[in-house]
């Protein structure tokens, strides 16, 4: 028996911003969900099951959100579970809601994420004082720095690279009225001008510190065929994990990364990404690491990602937008992250992302990564069911 | 075979909440010394009140104070309190259904010993001397021989609400980084570099985890590295990190040591920050007190050709 196809109907966020302190996290997470039953027209009672997602527990220090948020989120009665990747969580979390309703388990499914990052900080987190280990010298930037260097470093980029993709990303988010930075007065000399935090990352070239929330319905073609506005349909969905470190790791572009990208292809019946999609909303924390992932994903030849990136192809009038809503780098609550990816990938084929629509945009790509660079997960979302 | 080492690891931190209406209403009123129930679309009242009703999952606000007195529905004896529970002296812990609520509250019970305790007893609240709109400022319950209370609606209004809390976390740990890591730390202890040999993709692992994390299978050849190394990629750190006491600019380098198939990770010293480059070649400097290298320094050698460590990067 082959797949249900999987659409999604319904797509809500909160405004993303630094702090949401009119809100506990059940009021910011029942925001989104609100949002996301009124895009579809239903009611808590046309939900089966509930999953969700978050950053890692000590992040915001909620150990059990199935248990706290079950009431916010109609789970009475139903299944919920939690889905668990690091950075990626937000993507695979709406992985795991989709297979529930491609396998028939569930008909209609509740898939969300979230993160308030101003209740508590990301980098206390990620630097637990592990007794006989030295501390970790650099903070989340320079985790990643290194990388992006090793990436100029084997392509030959030039190094103004970085700072095109922080200036088309903010100029994005003002078109998005969730995305948290709007910075009207942006320019590429105001990027330029930023201080280099972790060299050769920019303060200009990193993503802030959000509390947000996304939240997604997905369905079954009976659901699809009730929904007000058009759906979105998964065409294709993979996860990939890989260690945090070993021997061999390729840190520039991980083999779990491209397996991923090749996967989703696969069952979407992409052969030429670059050509076949429309519309892509990758995981780019630091600007640097769009040209990686164009790579990483397959629109680019190794060495050629950051010539897309230079040669405007990846601007939201270019033949390949990448990040249209701004990216990671304008909206960052850091367990919802991945969900936004992929819920602005499903808006942009249904026609529905407003200012930031890209014309015509009929198959978009949803990506997150996560863990240092350890965990991948994306999805292909078209305006169009899948076929066969 | 050493000795495994073990130490403590204390993870504390401490979190704030945002209340939102209905849980900013509930612990301001503790504060003013009235609790505050929600009422359901079923007419039941809940205490402590929740945001959403359990059932419908709609949004409910509407308040009831409820009275400081109320009935014990079950009970457990804690003989032994720990730190930071409401009493210091032996207690019940009880759910408490007070007069005019429809669900119990999780709190504790004064009581000289378990058999002053029993299903159905009557208490009262206790309040706490100083109170900031927190559980807290219910002390605790104690027994209580008077009349039952009532409830009535209440507009959850008061002056000066509480709209956020602290809630500080902790968890202790027995940290023990297990036998390879061991091992490694004895060998730096006598300012010697030793990893571990997969057997099967024959990878030297530098610190050494115990096993292969692409084989999967367990290493325990030990193998020496170093005490040389050739710097496969850096960045320079511009802020000031809490907690380290380092100067800033400074270099944060990914060091492949000689024999090692993956780079760890320290900081590069004994050169300006702005000459440090991509295969320059560097060796450990050690500290009085310090388990780990201070910090690498140049050893003068010409520099790695790219080629020589670029698998490595």
């Amino acid at each position: 028996m082959p797949k249900e196809p999987v659409a999604v109907v319904g797509i809500g966020q909160t405004k993303h911003v630094a702090a949401r302190h009119d809100v506990s996290l059940a009021g910011l997470v029942r925001e989104a969900a609100v949002a996301a039953l009124q895009d579809a027209g239903l009611t808590w009672a046309d939900i089966d099951a509930v999953v969700i997602g978050k950053a890692p527990d000590f992040f915001e220090g909620v150990m059990m959100p199935e248990l706290y948020l079950a009431d916010a989120l109609g789970a009475v009665g139903k299944p919920m579970l939690r889905v668990h990747t690091a950075g990626s969580v937000g993507g695979s979390t709406a992985l795991v809601a989709a297979n529930l309703v491609a396998a028939r388990v569930h008909r209609t499914v509740l898939t969300l994420a979230f993160e308030k990052q101003s209740e508590s900080n990301a980098m206390w987190g990620l630097s637990l004082p592990i007794p006989f280990q030295q501390p970790l010298l650099a903070g989340a930037g320079g985790f990643f720095a290194p990388h992006v260097r090793a990436y100029m470093r084997r392509t030959g980029a030039p190094d103004t690279v970085g700072s095109l993709v922080a200036y088309k990303d903010r100029r994005n988010a003002l078109k998005n009225p969730y995305a948290h930075i709007h910075d009207a007065d942006i320019t590429l000399e105001k990027v330029q001008a930023a201080p280099m935090l972790w060299d050769p990352i920019r303060y200009s070239e990193t993503c802030p510190s959000s509390d947000g929330a996304c939240a997604m319905i997905l369905t079954d073609r009976a659901g699809a065929a009730r929904s007000p506005h058009p759906p979105a349909w998964v065409h294709g969905g993979a996860m990939r994990s890989e260690p945090t470190l070993f021997a061999g790791k390729d840190f520039v572009s991980p083999q779990a990364g491209k397996d991923c990208a090749a996967d989703v292809y696969r069952q979407a019946g992409i052969s030429d990404p670059r050509r076949e999609i429309d519309a892509v909303e990758m995981y780019v924390p630091f600007s640097w690491y769009e040209p990686m992932w164009l790579e990483n994903l397959g629109f680019a030849g190794e060495g050629e990602g950051w010539k897309l990136t230079e040669a405007g192809a990846t601007e939201l009038d270019g033949d390949l937008p990448v990040n249209p809503s701004g990216g990671v780098l304008s909206t960052n609550p850091i367990g919802a992250s991945g969900m936004i990816r992929f819920a602005e990938a499903a808006l942009q084929v249904r026609g529905r992302a407003g200012e930031h629509q890209v014309d015509g945009a009929r198959r978009a790509l949803g990506h997150a990564y996560g863990g240092g660079a350890q965990f991948f997960s994306m999805w292909l979302v078209g305006a169009e069911p899948p076929t066969g | 075979m050493p000795d495994i080492l073990s130490a403590p690891l204390v993870v504390e931190f401490p979190f704030t909440r945002s209340l939102g209406p209905v849980q900013s209403a509930f612990l301001t009123g503790l504060r003013e010394r009235t609790v505050l129930g929600v009422r359901t679309g079923d007419g039941k009242v809940l205490v402590p009140p929740v945001e959403y009703d359990p059932v419908t999952a709609e949004e409910i606000q509407d308040l009831v104070e409820v009275a400081a007195t109320g009935t014990v529905t079950t009970w457990a004896w804690n003989p032994h309190p720990r730190r930071d529970q409401p009493l210091d002296t032996p207690f019940a812990w009880v759910l408490v259904r007070l007069d005019g609520a429809d669900t119990a509250l999780l709190h504790v019970l004064d009581a000289p010993g378990p058999d002053a305790v029993h299903t159905g007893m009557r208490v009262r609240v206790r309040w706490a001397g100083t109170r900031t709109g927190a559980i807290t400022d219910i002390a605790c319950f104690e027994p209580y021989e008077g009349e039952p209370g009532g409830s009535a609606p209440h507009d959850g209004e008061f002056a000066d609400p509480v709209t956020g809390i602290v809630t500080p976390a902790r968890l202790d740990y027995t940290y023990s980084p297990g036998r390879a890591q061991s091992a490694y730390l004895e060998a730096l202890a006598g300012r010697r570099v030793v990893g571990e040999r997969c057997p099967s993709c024959l990878k030297v692992y530098v610190p050494p985890r115990g096993a292969c994390p692409t084989c999967g299978v367990a290493t325990d050849e030990r193998v020496e590295v170093g005490p040389r190394g050739t710097v496969t990629t850096f960045c320079v750190v511009n802020i000031k990190a809490k907690n380290l006491d380092i100067e800033v600019p400074y270099v944060y380098a990914h060091i492949a040591l000689d024999g090692a198939d993956l780079a760890l990770h320290a900081r590069i010293g004994g050169i300006p920050y702005d000459q440090v480059r991509m295969g320059l070649r560097v060796e450990p400097v050690w500290s009085e007190g310090n388990r780990h290298p201070d910090h690498y320094r140049p050893t003068g050698e010409p520099d790695a050709d790219y080629d020589a460590y670029k698998e490595l990067v």
